[in-house]
């Protein structure tokens, strides 16, 4: 019989006609189709991620706001995520597809770990891995809602990759996701490319704050509280969350920025 | 064993008239003539190490580990046939995930090694399937602390402080007898367990072994991993030592 398989409800295997399913006129009509749901939307999201190279290998930083539509429903999210000790990624889109991604790669980590041939999953097998895993989602029409940042360092070289919803990969010294690779990738870019090697740690860490502050300002879905990951040959850091001060004073003026005076 | 030759022997789905089941008993036996497994658990983690015989010079260095992880906080050690310790290990493996899955928490030892008993215990009662000749100790720290446990041929787990399996089983559990071991720490406990294993070899009768040992504890981040290198030399002199004075 078929048990465990598939239902294939083309056929009246049981003979269960006329109760669990109607004559087939033309086309085979599946009769649970209106209860298979497909994610069309994501609903509790995080925004931008962004990452750079620097001398001693990545940067990330991602706020830890998680919003519910434009609503910020949960402010101390953390959206940067290590994998092993030679990787992070980092996650804007939906909060619980990246929750799932996080077991998923828990799980990976962990088999490896048990194999116990002192292996370890280097920061391109892990971006090797989501892409495939996102690719296969979307492919069934059901997409995993994500944009992610995946960063490391194996063998002193250093990796930064991109991977979103449709399977899109590509690589950069510099990355963003979301509002934030319009806002703050040319800024990221003019501050860090030519000077991946020599970029000192607290430069990097001085451009990803910045780049956020800006962010901060002009993206209504952040959070002026952020952590920064860093990735060296020494492992995965993740600080503690930073908050900014911010001023609005210079908003007064502005028209349709802060409130309206007229 | 009188009874043996009447044939309730031939199948692990009989009792004998006198209420024994032969075969889980034979499977016993295949544990004897294996190398032996200790395990110790100490104030802060679990020490596992095993006598491993190396039974060719042509054989790899370290190769056909005999302890093995079955999750990232708990390791596995075996003594009989080693192809059923790694069926067992890989089961294991596989219960911990099972865990995970449902609960999204990492499994506590015990739940691990009650599934792992199950699986064992069914091996018992059927005639077309031979029980596992292996005795496994298993050994994890979770949130209630470490944990030890030997799983037998039978499928009976219990836990214990000290553990010991294998050919110099009685020897090495009057050694454990002797040590105070909720004194202990794990690094303590590495070198007791290299010494008990030292002192268990016949070397008259056996040939070679490669000492195996991994630990447990705060040390290692409650990860289960190899002991390392210079500490594993540095108990290993210990032993020889320690041997020498002993006779």
């Amino acid at each position: 019989m078929s048990w465990g398989r598939p239902r294939n409800d083309a056929v009246d295997m049981f003979n269960t006609y006329p109760l669990n399913q109607r004559a087939q006129h033309g086309h085979a009509h599946d009769n649970f189709a209106e209860g298979v749901q497909r994610t069309q939307q994501p609903i509790v999201t995080g925004t931008s991620v962004l990452a750079i190279k620097y001398k001693d290998g990545i940067m990330m930083a991602a706020d830890t706001l998680a919003s519910y539509g434009s609503l910020a429903r949960f402010k101390n999210i953390q959206r940067l995520h290590a994998v092993g000790d030679t990787t992070v990624i980092g996650a804007s889109g939906d909060m619980s597809d990246f929750q799932y991604l996080q077991g998923l790669l828990d799980e990976l980590v962990t088999d490896e770990f048990t194999a116990g041939d002192g292996n370890a999953l280097a920061p391109h097998e892990v971006h090797e891995y989501l892409a495939r895993v996102l690719y296969a989602r979307r492919s069934k029409m059901n997409p995993l809602w994500n944009a992610l940042l995946v960063g490391g360092v194996r063998d002193g070289a250093p990796f930064l990759g991109y991977v979103d919803l449709l399977g899109t990969t590509y690589q950069a010294s510099t990355l963003a996701t979301g509002y934030g690779a319009h806002i703050a990738l040319p800024l990221l870019r003019q501050a860090v490319e030519t000077r991946e090697d020599s970029l000192p740690e607290d430069e990097a860490r001085r451009i990803l704050t910045e780049s956020m502050r800006v962010l901060f300002y002009r993206d209504a879905r952040s959070l002026n509280k952020f952590q920064i990951a860093k990735v060296t040959a020494a492992g995965v850091d993740i600080s503690e969350p930073i908050v900014l001060d911010t001023h609005w004073s210079f908003a007064e003026g502005i028209r349709g920025y802060g409130a309206q005076t007229q | 064993m009188t009874s043996i030759g009447t044939g309730y022997d031939l199948s692990a789905s009989t009792y004998s008239p006198d209420g024994r089941i032969f075969q889980v008993e034979y499977a016993n036996k295949a544990v004897e003539n294996s190398g032996t497994a200790i395990g110790l658990r100490v104030k802060d983690g679990i020490v596992l190490a095993v006598e491993k015989i190396v039974h060719s010079k042509l054989l790899v260095p370290d190769a056909n580990r005999r302890i093995q992880s079955v999750d990232k906080h708990i390791g596995l050690a075996t003594s009989g046939f080693q192809a059923d310790g790694r069926n067992l290990a890989s089961r294991a493996r596989d219960e911990a995930t099972s865990y995970r899955d449902m609960y999204r928490a990492q499994s506590p030892v015990k739940e691990v090694v009650s599934r792992l008993s199950m699986y064992v215990q069914a091996y018992t009662l059927y005639s077309s399937v031979r029980p596992f000749g292996v005795s496994t100790i298993i050994g994890g720290v979770d949130s209630t602390g470490p944990q030890l446990f030997i799983v037998e041929p039978s499928g009976v787990a219990y836990g214990y402080f000290g553990a010991a399996v294998g050919k110099g089983k009685q020897l090495a559990k009057t050694e454990i007898e002797k040590l105070k071991l909720a004194e202990l720490s794990t690094r303590e406990a590495v070198m007791e367990a290299a010494r008990i294993i030292y002192l268990v070899h016949d070397d008259q009768k056996e040939k070679d072994f490669e000492l195996e040992m991994t630990w447990i504890g705060d040390e290692t981040n409650g990860l289960h991993i190899p002991v390392p290198k210079d500490l594993h030399s540095e108990a290993e002199r210990k032993a020889k030592e320690a041997l020498e004075n002993f006779e």
